[in-house]
């Protein structure tokens, strides 16, 4: 009896053209853009814009959140329409970090962020405390979204909560998230969020080479998301979660307590968002309660169902789609862009269950059949 | 009695809105027995076994595994590792994975989280997997995904799952429902051959099966034992006859 060994099942599980394409990714997200945005001068025909880089930037920080869904959702089969708090809580984290390096140079020239000027505080609240130091703003990243999801999905899984109800509470508990971070006295700047970031470990926020800098860390993050991601569900234990999808009860009466692989996937998932969400705020200079709109958080299920579920590379295309689709439209044509969403959703549903990738899939093998007569 | 008990259920009571699925049931299963349990539609066949793997908890009695182990209180999980196999009335599997992976899934060993994070086989593990696959007559569907097979090899690969978890005691739900005559012929084969190494408990409809099987019958009826012996002692019992005929 032989057993494929590890190794070729990690790199066999994508096809070749597969690795092609994520080569040819990384080199283009990793060298191409930067080169073109740094070293070509604006005027000629080959220059990226700053606006190009950002906008491919804050997709691949979607596409992070994506392939993080598609562990919890198309891997265990646990639908959360609640990843946009997460991705939140990251941007936040980060984000108080970016107001406190504003120093005295904000509207009111005060070492309080503006918005606290405002509010008349006098002093920064607790929880602020070290949020000047880049290190412990790092730590809050990881382990806020962490931590919240941890005690979240403890309460959930334990008892037991299962399909719809559990993305039902789960899109409770953003929106309960969204008006908590609405109200002023919360601390983290109410409906305007945190905005007008100047410096970022006292680089200026705004010069190409932060911006690139910025792009490359996010392109990096996302490839070792994917490499995390293949690894996790060819070990063992992503048989189990897969089991769980199919066949939770079987799973324990065979000895395995569903709890804690579930408990670790989604903590594990909601760390993801956590890190692409403390990317995204430096390079869309701005966090507000938006990001936790329930719809925000739908709109990650669809990006991963457009590029096919249980497939982690599918979320990642899927997130490109309707992210550039999306600011195509919101510039063309903004009043038909939610149209657009749902026809797509309708469309994706109805016709390709398996998404972009399960699309392709179909015509190889209709072309190797084709090949084989 | 002649040797030791593997099960022993006491007095066990389950209520659900007031309708008393088991009405103290008592059963004692020997080790290495071969038990069937008939019963109509009802009896409380399922409700026990639920009871027994912790998925439903007794009200009142007791339910003692391997002599001193009380099993009340524990999880699925739990019960699971103590050595109790279960076997659903539908065949469940894992759909989507091979049957390879069905197997090593089941595969008795640490089974907690951090440990299937960077688990691997080693050669012994393959070696049981294989000996199981063939012992199921599924050594060259090892690589098909299990959710293409028959339903008869469905129910023989459930089986060989809980073999897989080296269980001390197999508790099986109408195991050959659906299966061709052949196919009952040969899981009563391996049933027999399981016994003595195993206990079994087995639940059925299919008195030709039971036969086959020989061993004790228990006859439950409205959540208690109503008759208790071998097969033709039980079939000629007016009790029995008038629980499945009617008056």
């Amino acid at each position: 009896m032989k057993r494929t060994p590890f190794i070729v099942r990690f790199f066999g599980a994508t096809p070749k053209q597969g690795w092609i394409a994520i080569a040819i990714a990384a080199a283009i997200t990793l060298v191409l853009l930067p080169a073109l945005h740094l070293l070509v001068p604006p005027g000629s025909p080959f220059h990226v814009s700053a606006y190009v880089i950002t906008l491919v930037g804050k997709i691949m920080c979607y596409a992070i959140v994506a392939v993080a869904m598609d562990l919890i959702w198309g891997y265990t089969g646990i639908l959360s329409l609640g990843h946009g708090l997460f991705f939140a809580l990251g941007g936040y984290a980060f984000g108080m970090y970016l107001m406190r390096q504003i120093g005295r140079d904000g509207s009111y020239k005060s070492d309080l962020p503006d918005f606290m000027v405002f509010l008349d505080w006098k002093q920064l609240p607790w929880y602020w405390t070290g949020s000047d130091s880049f290190l412990w703003v790092l730590f809050l990243v990881l382990t806020v979204p962490a931590l919240v999801a941890l005690i979240f999905g403890f309460f959930a899984f334990r008892s037991r909560i299962k399909g719809v109800y559990f993305s039902i509470i789960t899109q409770a508990m953003v929106f309960a998230a969204m008006l908590f971070f609405f109200r002023n006295e919360t601390g983290f700047g109410g409906n305007n969020g945190f905005t007008d970031f100047k410096r970022i470990l006292g680089y200026s926020i705004t010069a190409p080479e932060t911006r690139v800098a910025l792009f490359a860390l996010t392109a990096l993050m996302l490839l070792a998301t994917l490499v995390l991601g293949r690894y996790l569900v060819t070990s063992k234990l992503g048989r189990v979660l897969a089991a769980i999808r199919d066949a939770e009860s079987r799973v324990m009466f065979i000895g395995y307590n569903p709890l804690h692989y579930k408990l670790f996937i989604w903590t594990l998932s909601a760390m993801l968002c956590g890190i692409a969400g403390a990317l995204y705020v430096p390079q869309v200079g701005i966090i507000n309660p938006g990001e936790m709109s329930p719809a925000n958080s739908i709109e990650i299920a669809i990006w991963v169902a457009v590029g096919g579920r249980a497939t982690l590379i599918g979320p990642v295309i899927g997130a490109f789609i309707v992210n550039l689709a999306k600011s195509f439209f919101t510039m063309a044509f903004p009043e038909y862009w939610l149209f657009f969403l749902g026809a797509l959703f309708v469309g994706v549903t109805l016709w390709l269950p398996d998404g972009v990738v399960g699309l392709w899939r179909k015509l190889r093998e209709k072309r190797a059949q084709g090949v084989a007569k | 009695m002649s040797g030791p008990s593997i099960l022993l259920l006491h007095e066990v009571t389950v209520s659900f809105d007031g309708f008393r699925a088991l009405n103290e049931l008592s059963l004692d299963i020997e080790e290495g027995e071969l038990r069937c349990i008939i019963g109509p539609n009802g009896a409380g066949k399922t409700t026990m076994m639920d009871v027994i793997t912790g998925k439903t908890r007794a009200d009142r009695g007791k339910v003692m595994f391997d002599q001193n182990i009380d099993v009340r209180r524990m999880s699925e999980p739990e019960i699971a590792h103590l050595g109790i196999g279960r076997k659903f009335q539908k065949p469940t599997i894992f759909e989507n994975l091979t049957v390879f992976e069905n197997l090593e899934l089941s595969m008795k060993t640490d089974k907690r989280a951090r440990v299937s994070l960077f688990a691997w086989l080693d050669d012994s593990a393959l070696d049981k997997i294989s000996d199981t696959l063939r012992l199921i007559r599924l050594d060259t569907e090892a690589d098909r995904q299990a959710g293409l097979l028959s339903h008869g090899q469905k129910q023989w690969l459930e089986i060989g799952m809980l073999l897989m978890q080296d269980p001390k005691l197999l508790l099986l739900d109408e195991p050959v429902a659906g299966m061709t005559d052949d196919e009952t012929a040969r899981t009563g084969e391996l049933f027999k051959s399981l016994a003595g190494k195993h206990s079994l408990v087995v639940v059925e409809h299919d008195m030709a099966f039971i036969e086959q099987l020989g061993g004790k019958v228990t006859v439950l009826h409205e959540g208690s034992v109503l008759a208790e012996g071998d097969l033709a002692t039980v079939q000629n019992d007016q009790r029995v006859i008038e629980v499945y005929l009617g008056r």
